[in-house]
């Protein structure tokens, strides 16, 4: 038989059910504001570092939120926390503070803490 | 029982809704003093120039309303400002600007809206830059059939940018105004009516497409005229050197940065409650919501009622409304005017 190049491609959804949230539960917990974001994106339009390099804090957001937590862990130091995010939310989430509760989660997380 | 024959009842506003009510109250026989505080009636309408979803002549809007008060039970009386309202008895007293006292036995609000001052929204360059302008400037352009740059030449890339003063924590707004969306989507092809070969974008962060015929429009929009939406809520504006509009937005569903140079930027600008209407709420006690619009003393029962005997509410005084639902919502409240009538 041909050879017709089908082979069993790894998953592709979001495997929802079985993905950690504590991160987000962590920053959700003290940074309430992080629960009420729309994802209009104003953040990282005006985001400095997105504007060069792949990061954006809206999309780093709604991965927490799914739990898809590595992409989020490479990217979260490339913030230089300018705080000019917060300037353009509409939404008045505390940005900067989101971001420094992610990396306080994300260090606990190594350290077993959470 | 006060028969509604006779009864004597002041509107306060001028605009769509004080017009349909004034011309609803003469035909149920009440004598009606209709109070302006323009020079003219017409409220918002007037600078109107096509309406959704059917592309109305708004004109034709104007001259309905002007025929709903040309009433002999009616006064019109414009250049007056209704200061505050205090009750006497049953009757409702209204102390004007011009220092009159007019006694009523019932009252109905219609102070309407005021458009969100796009200047607040210091960030998009409204007033700073030329070639932005709000959607009632657009308007304006359409009426005169003359869509032009400050510059004099024609724009072919023309930008909306939804939710200017709406469903924004930062100017205080938190509510949605529920009619940009659908203006936005009218005006990207009333644009494209005027200039075939333009390339016309609209930033939404949702596509609100709750009204009747709204989502057929928006889908025409795309279908018939070619206009682009762009998911993301545009952060800032700047200008370059030959005075083009550089906009900064994320496209949030290709989920990168997006660069867009544009020859004019629309901003849709939102509905607040009226200057007016907040004066009025204040020197009078009448209760404004979270929104700081009137709040209706019940949500389902009772939207044109306020909680003071007496006193009515009509239109978008009371939250962001259409031309269809303000004309409704103003017949309503005639409807709750005759039912006090009857009851005291
Ligand atoms: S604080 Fe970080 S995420 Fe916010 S604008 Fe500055 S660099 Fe971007
Ligand atoms: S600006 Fe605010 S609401 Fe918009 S995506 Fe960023 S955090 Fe969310
Ligand atoms: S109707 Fe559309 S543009 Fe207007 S406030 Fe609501 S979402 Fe924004």
């Amino acid at each position: 038989m041909g050879d017709f190049g089908f082979t069993v491609l790894k998953e592709r959804h979001i495997n929802y059910d079985a993905n950690d949230k504590s991160i987000a539960e962590y920053i959700a917990e003290r940074e309430p504001s992080f629960r009420i974001c729309i994802e209009c994106g104003c953040c990282s339009a005006t985001c400095t570092t997105g504007n060069f390099i792949r990061f954006s804090l809206r999309e780093l957001q709604i991965l927490l939120k799914r739990g898809e937590n590595e992409i989020v862990r490479e990217q979260i130091d490339r913030c230089m926390l300018c705080g000019k995010c917060i300037l353009v939310c509409p939404r008045g989430v505390n940005t900067r503070n989101v971001i420094l509760l992610a990396r306080e989660a994300f260090r606990k997380s190594v350290e077993n803490e959470i | 029982m006060l028969k509604a024959d006779k009864r004597e009842v002041v509107v306060i506003g001028g605009g769509a809704a004080g017009m349909e009510a004034a011309g609803q109250l003469a035909k149920a026989g009440c004598i009606v003093t209709l109070l302006e505080r323009e020079s003219v009636t017409g409220g918002h309408v007037k600078n109107w120039y096509h309406l959704f979803p059917d592309s109305r002549n708004s004109d034709e809007v104007i001259e309905y309303l002007a025929r709903q008060v040309n009433h002999d039970n009616i006064t019109v009386r414009t250049g007056v400002t209704a200061g505050s309202l205090e009750k006497n008895g049953k009757s409702i007293i209204i102390n004007t600007s011009r220092g009159e006292r007019i006694r009523s036995d019932a009252v109905i609000v219609a102070t309407g809206f005021d458009l969100f001052e796009s200047r607040r929204k210091e960030e998009y360059g409204y007033g700073i830059y030329d070639n932005v302008i709000s959607s009632a400037d657009l308007e304006m352009m359409f009426r005169k059939d003359s869509i032009k740059r400050h510059d004099g030449e024609t724009p072919r890339r023309i930008g909306f940018v939804h939710c200017v003063g709406s469903r924004d924590a930062k100017v205080n707004n938190l509510y949605c105004s529920k009619l940009c969306c659908v203006t936005a989507v009218k005006q990207a092809m009333e644009v494209k009516k005027h200039i075939g070969n333009a390339s016309v974008y609209c930033f939404y962060m949702d596509m609100r497409m709750g009204g009747a015929l709204y989502e057929e429009l928006y889908k025409e929009s795309q279908e018939k005229y070619g206009i682009i939406y762009i998911r993301g809520k545009v952060s800032e504006v700047s200008e370059n050197i030959d005075t083009r509009l550089i906009v900064k937005v994320e496209d949030t569903l290709a989920g990168r940065p997006l660069r867009m140079e544009l020859d004019m930027l629309v901003l849709m600008a939102g509905m607040e409650m009226s200057e007016g209407g907040m004066g009025l709420a204040e020197s009078s006690g009448l209760k404004t919501g979270e929104n700081r619009f009137f709040a209706p003393a019940d949500h389902h029962f009772g939207t044109n009622k306020s909680t003071v005997a007496g006193i009515f509410y009509a239109g978008a005084c009371t939250a962001p409304m259409n031309i269809t639902e303000t004309i409704s919502h103003a017949r309503a409240a005639v409807a709750d005017v005759m039912d006090y009538f009857r009851n005291i």
